[in-house]
């Protein structure tokens, strides 16, 4: 009996695995399909799951530069907010513009330019990679605690800035009526892109020279790693990636204003990484959709609750983020690791995960 | 020909001198070891070798060439590499992936044709594998390449971590006590693969040690070191018998 179950636990075969991501590929694509021509699921489903691959995008991004590289850096909302501006401030049809830039009008020049979204979205990328480059020379000279105190102040930083720059971001009344996307797809091909760029730079000498300073940064100096080079080339592929993730961001809501990048949403993606594990895409990407959905699902808290006539005080808006750091302080407890660690999902994982369960139970009989 | 050279080099920390006025001269293809009391500053001497520590005064010479002033990673791209005194391996990863990022140093293709694997940097990378793995054949690892490199014993951890020195294409070694923890018979063994790799890899090998009868035995020139002071030179047989090594180790007899 023992025997047969370790038998079961050798690796599957290429061919079973190749079979079963072809399969979950079908299914994946699918569903998101089906999700998409409005055959199941209602407009807020679709916005939940659109809004979980948004917050996937950026969440493997930092989790590159702070599960990866190593370097605690909190400034992804930062670079989001970049993301976004760029998609708002040169996505929304010119005509529109005089009705929002009110107060103050838009510098004549940007009211004159109008950039399809992938355009604005790439540029988007490219300034918040820019901006890490810069901010990246002088802060990533810092260490652990130090840099996240660094970084967190750049983002605070790039969002006062974006708040009094009137002519450009129309300030603290943000800019909205930036155009809708047509489909699901958009949100959900960026995020298969991003992800298969992220992995195949982990898996190339670049992605381990970033291990290689994760693990030990003196060794790998001593290697001959240029640690500062590679730092802010780290850094600034993150950036790249949080600031498509803002533009998405944006035109999934519609609208942005400052206020919507502060340090509570850099905190929401380390939450997320630091559950899917550090160093793990997979993880990561579960965990950033169970996060988001999870905060959807706890929403009944939020609401009053009558039993048997008695109103339970305690059921008010607000209570959901109660329940919800108590299942964080849980999960952290007793899953230090995060859901994966620093592995990565796999045919061979779900398999040794689900025999073990079976042969305990088999065990308890 | 003096490979590596340390002129009148001084390294004080505040008021603490760590090295004082060091000459030190290793000669191509030689075993030369640098022994001393605790806290003489041994470790120092490499941390300033290897770009750590800028020098207080004084310069060091790779090959004819000033490194002082240079950072680490530049000073390893040159040729000289080192293994730590306290094992630092990159311990989470395997075995073969220690020593692929001790390729990296020498990469030509960027990041960005490395991660969308461009023919050129496919080669690139699978001619880095195949040298990897032909070094850990050489080495006896090979069969331990998917190995996480943490799992392996203490001492195929400190072969690793010579081998992965070794990946870098250095043609001088800093040894930072190899042998530390080491039983007799795992320092012979050691004393033995030292040698090997010597000639196999036509290395220049500047260690520090504090088992004797390995520095004995293997060293073609041995300096020592008391309170940042060089207080000998010589041979292994000259440095024996010299008073003032023999009084650093044990201590001088007080007159009555």
């Amino acid at each position: 009996m023992m025997k047969n179950i370790n038998m079961n636990e050798n690796k599957m075969s290429k061919k079973t695995k190749l079979i079963l991501n072809i399969i979950s590929l079908i299914v994946f694509a699918l569903l998101i399909t089906l999700l998409d021509k409005r055959v199941i699921g209602d407009s807020y489903v679709r916005r939940v799951l659109n809004t979980s691959a948004v917050y996937a995008i950026v969440a493997v991004s930092m989790n590159l530069i702070n599960g990866f590289t190593g370097l605690f850096s909190l400034g992804q909302a930062g670079f989001m907010a970049l993301g976004a501006y760029v998609v708002a401030i040169f996505t929304v049809p010119v005509g529109l513009r005089p009705s929002i830039f009110y107060v103050i009008k838009q510098n004549p020049v940007l009211a004159q330019i109008e950039l399809p979204f992938f355009v604005a979205l790439i540029l988007g990328g490219l300034l918040a990679a820019f901006v890490a480059i810069l901010i990246g020379i002088p802060v990533l000279r810092l260490k652990s605690d130090y840099l996240a105190i660094a970084t967190l102040g750049f983002s605070e930083i790039i969002r006062i800035v974006i708040t009094n720059i009137q002519p450009i971001t129309n300030g603290a009344l943000g800019i909205n009526r930036i155009p809708e996307m047509p489909t699901m797809w958009i949100f959900f091909g960026i995020l298969i892109l991003s992800v298969i760029f992220i992995k195949l730079l982990i898996a190339s000498s670049y992605g381990r020279a970033f291990k290689a300073i994760r693990e030990d940064d003196i060794a790998a100096e001593a290697m001959g790693i240029n640690l500062f080079k590679h730092k802010v080339l780290s850094f600034a592929i993150g950036a790249f990636f949080a600031g498509i993730g803002g533009g998405l961001y944006a035109s999934l809501l519609g609208s942005v204003v400052p206020n919507s990048f502060n340090i509570p949403m850099t905190y929401n993606f380390l939450l997320i990484i630091v559950l899917g594990g550090m160093g793990s895409v997979s993880g990561t990407i579960i965990s950033s959709f169970v996060v988001t959905s999870g905060l959807e699902v706890l929403r009944f808290f939020d609401d009053k609750l009558t039993i048997g006539g008695v109103v339970i005080p305690i059921f008010r808006p607000g209570f959901r983020m109660v329940i919800f750091s108590a299942l964080l302080m849980i999960l952290v407890l007793f899953f230090r690791n995060g859901l994966l660690g620093q592995k990565e999902l796999s045919w061979d994982l779900i398999r040794k995960k689900f025999l073990r369960k079976k042969s305990d139970k088999r065990g308890a009989e | 020909m003096s490979v590596l050279k340390l002129e009148s080099v001084t390294m004080q920390f505040g008021g603490v001198t760590d090295n004082n006025n060091l000459n030190i001269d290793v000669e191509n293809g030689k075993i030369v070891a640098l022994i001393g009391p605790n806290g003489a500053g041994k470790t120092t001497t490499f941390n300033v070798v290897t770009g750590v520590y800028q020098p207080t005064k004084g310069n060091v010479y790779y090959n004819g060439e000033k490194i002082n002033g240079l950072l680490p990673d530049k000073i390893t791209k040159k040729g000289i590499a080192r293994i730590f005194q306290n094992i630092r391996l990159f311990s989470k990863l395997t075995v073969l992936e220690n020593i692929l990022i001790a390729n990296h140093l020498h990469i030509k293709s960027d990041f960005l044709s490395s991660t969308v694997r461009m023919p050129w940097a496919r080669n690139e990378e699978k001619a880095m594998r195949e040298k990897s793995e032909m070094l850990l054949n050489k080495l006896g690892l090979l069969h331990l390449k998917n190995e996480t490199s943490s799992s392996l014993p203490y001492g195929e951890q400190r072969k690793l971590e010579i081998a992965r020195a070794l990946a870098t294409d250095a043609k001088l070694l800093l040894l930072d006590e190899p042998a530390a923890g080491m039983n007799p018979s795992e320092t012979e063994q050691l004393a033995n693969f030292i040698h090997s790799i010597r000639d196999e890899f036509n290395l220049t090998i500047f260690m520090i040690e504090h088992h004797m009868d390995l520095v004995m035995k293997i060293s073609d020139k041995i300096y020592v070191l008391d309170f940042g002071q060089l207080i000998a030179e010589g041979t292994a047989d000259e440095v024996k018998n010299n008073p003032k090594v023999i009084e650093a180790y044990l201590g001088v007899e007080e007159d009555a």
